[in-house]
């Protein structure tokens, strides 16, 4: 169970922007780097964070192992109508998570 | 005679890997033009914000904004960085729409040495603005042991 940690206004006026922010508990592992035993540790990392407002995608990330880990992204949205916004991370080894959060337009 | 010459062998053998492990400014030209194609690439309309000095750099805070009305006919397509010095010079590549509003990207990335990075907007209408940004880090990231 993945943990995640979003940041986005519960209500916003029609039409106005809202900022998403949102944090993902993962280790990044680069694949560059040498374990205890000398041996590099297989690369794990996200490859794409991808964000949709009741079913339209707005928003896509292709990571790279540049990325910090434990990854967090902000970005924009305008709320055109309340709704839904699903935020999606998948990576390596299977990776999959999706987070649903609820936002209010007046 | 022999021993001088077996010695600069080994080294030769020892160093060239590891040179080749790490991304050169050519491997970001290069990552660049597969971006960009032919293209002429422009200065400005794009900022490109992290600290200038970097403590740890396994995670440093950086955000690209770029000037954009963010409308149907004229908004910013994608966002690309890159990096001179890791071992990858991609960074990651956001695709935007006009349903962002905004065209303001933030994330948290690694540096592994002090080196240049650059941002690079393609805008709806085929136009790639950049800007670029020098950054120090004092301690890279990927050095830490792994547990």
């Amino acid at each position: 169970m993945a943990n995640v940690l979003v940041n986005a206004p519960k209500t916003a006026k029609r039409g106005a922007i809202v900022e998403i922010k949102a944090l993902i508990l993962h280790p990044m592992e680069t694949g560059f780097r040498p374990g205890p035993n000398g041996r590099i540790i297989p690369r794990n990392i996200i490859e794409r964070f991808t964000a949709s407002w009741n079913g339209v995608e707005i928003f896509d990330m292709e990571m790279s192992p540049a990325i910090a880990a434990n990854p967090f992204v902000s970005f924009f949205a305008v709320a055109t109508e309340g709704g839904t916004v699903e935020l999606r991370w998948t990576g390596d080894e299977g990776f999959v998570v999706e987070e649903r959060i609820a936002i209010a337009v007046e | 005679m022999e021993r001088r010459r077996f010695l600069a062998g080994t080294a030769a053998i020892v160093i060239l890997p590891m040179g080749s492990a790490s991304a050169t400014p050519e491997a970001m030209a290069a990552a660049i033009a597969k971006v960009v194609g032919n293209a002429p690439v422009r200065e400005g309309r794009v900022s490109l914000d992290l600290p200038p000095l970097v403590e740890n750099g396994s995670t440093v805070p950086l955000v690209v904004s770029v000037d954009s009305p963010m409308t149907v006919a004229d908004y910013v397509k994608a966002i690309h960085v890159f990096n001179e010095k890791n071992p990858q010079p991609n960074v990651f590549t956001a695709r935007l729409g006009p349903r962002n509003g905004r065209a303001v990207v933030g994330t948290r990335i690694k540096l592994g040495d002090s080196q240049k990075l650059v941002a690079i907007a393609q805008t709806s209408d085929g136009q790639f603005w950049s800007a670029s940004a020098d950054v120090i880090v004092t301690l890279a990231a990927c050095l830490e042991e792994a547990t």
